[in-house]
């Protein structure tokens, strides 16, 4: 658990270092996300036998992600200084998040299922689309 | 006995333990009302704990500086929270690799509508310019939403809240809106959701299924990226 947590951190601290150092747009965290999936594919071709350090990694991941609503609330209630902004102009601000959100969901599911299907059928199926092997109870 | 009170208030108040314990209190509650009425995505738990927790701060005059010294212990797991969207990003490498040529296109398109169609909508409805700018970034995670939204003068927290305010629109409506449109892939689910939703509407589909955790991850990322090249690009076209 705490070299998972380490792991997790270092990945974060390494992507902001090489956010100021090369001026990337984007966050540290992202930076991180993408070095650490490619660690583990390059470690997971290396070393394939699963190692503790990777289950633990595993279980913190899981948990993280799975509360991962939690950790947006802070920031969320941050809105409270925006009220009278929000308050001014209510209309055309919850139109467009709300519009734009639901046309940005729809178009890229559209476009992700339909050519995903035509790359399936062209090559080997890949999965069931239905649904989860894993179905928790939802977050 | 009110005097006393009123000491005991003033010290709580100043520690950051009680935004602390607030937040996780208001979260759990959350999640058993959403249990409550048997799970659905409407009672949305990030939605009702930002209520809640809103009221809270907003009745006892705390101001928000206070509130988020205490609050942003949470507010820090972000970042690990997002380097662990690797894990099921890596175990999918081979479903992803697969997915590549559906994936680019809709990641494009999905970007482009989730700008476009913000800042059409709040200049046709008569909003003021700042709102438009503020809007055009929004879909992106927070961090890069805010820095794209200063680059092209619109206002970084206006920004911040309409993305929280988007990501919580996709999670509440994405499910049900997509099944819909007859869409049961969950690769198409989760990808719509990193990129139109960003962390929270991922945070909401992640749980459900690995493979939707595997692109909602993808879908932030790349749409972070997109959006932090794209709208630099138009917002000069855009005068």
């Amino acid at each position: 658990m705490p070299s998972a947590i380490f792991i997790l951190i270092a990945c974060a601290l390494i992507g902001e270092a090489l956010r100021g150092a090369v001026h990337l747009p984007v966050p540290g965290p992202v930076i991180g996300m993408f070095l650490l999936a490619g660690a583990l594919i390059a470690g997971a071709r290396r070393m394939p036998a699963a190692t503790s350090l990777r289950a633990s990694l595993d279980r913190t991941a899981e948990t993280l992600i799975s509360h991962m609503g939690l950790l947006f609330v802070p920031a969320g209630v941050g809105i409270i200084a925006q009220a009278d902004l929000l308050r001014q102009e209510w209309l055309p601000i919850l139109a467009a998040v709300i519009g734009s959100t639901v046309l940005s969901l729809i178009v890229t599911a559209l476009v992700m299922q339909r050519l995903g299907q035509r790359v399936e059928t062209g090559g080997k199926t890949d999965q069931p689309a239905a649904p989860s092997p894993k179905q928790e109870a939802r977050p | 006995m009110t005097a006393t009170l009123g000491t005991l208030w003033f010290n709580l108040s100043q520690s950051p333990l009680l935004w602390l314990a607030a937040t996780l209190a208001a979260y759990q509650a959350g999640r058993m009302i959403q249990r409550a009425c048997r799970g659905t995505p409407l009672a949305n738990p990030v939605l009702i704990a930002v209520l809640l927790v809103a009221m809270l701060v907003v009745t006892t005059g705390t101001p928000y500086a206070t509130y988020f010294a205490g609050a942003q212990f949470i507010n820090f797991l972000l970042g690990p929270a997002t380097v662990a969207l690797a894990i099921p990003l890596a175990r999918n490498l081979g479903r992803i690799r697969h997915s590549l040529p559906a994936l680019g296109p809709a990641l494009l398109v999905g970007s482009l509508t989730a700008i476009v169609s913000g800042v059409t909508i709040v200049s046709v409805l008569g909003g003021s310019r700042a709102v438009a700018l503020s809007m055009a970034p929004k879909a992106a995670t927070t961090p890069i939403a805010m820095a794209v939204s200063q680059q092209i003068g619109g206002g970084p927290p206006l920004t911040a809240a309409l993305a929280i305010i988007g990501g919580i629109t996709a999670a509440i409506i994405g499910d049900k809106l997509l099944r819909r449109l007859r869409i049961a892939d969950w690769r198409s689910h989760g990808l719509a959701a990193g990129v139109a939703g960003s962390g929270i509407a991922a945070a909401q589909v992640a749980p459900r299924d690995e493979t939707a955790a595997a692109f909602a991850a993808l879908g932030l990322g790349l749409n972070g990226l997109t959006t932090a090249l794209l709208v630099p690009l138009l917002a000069t076209l855009w005068h």
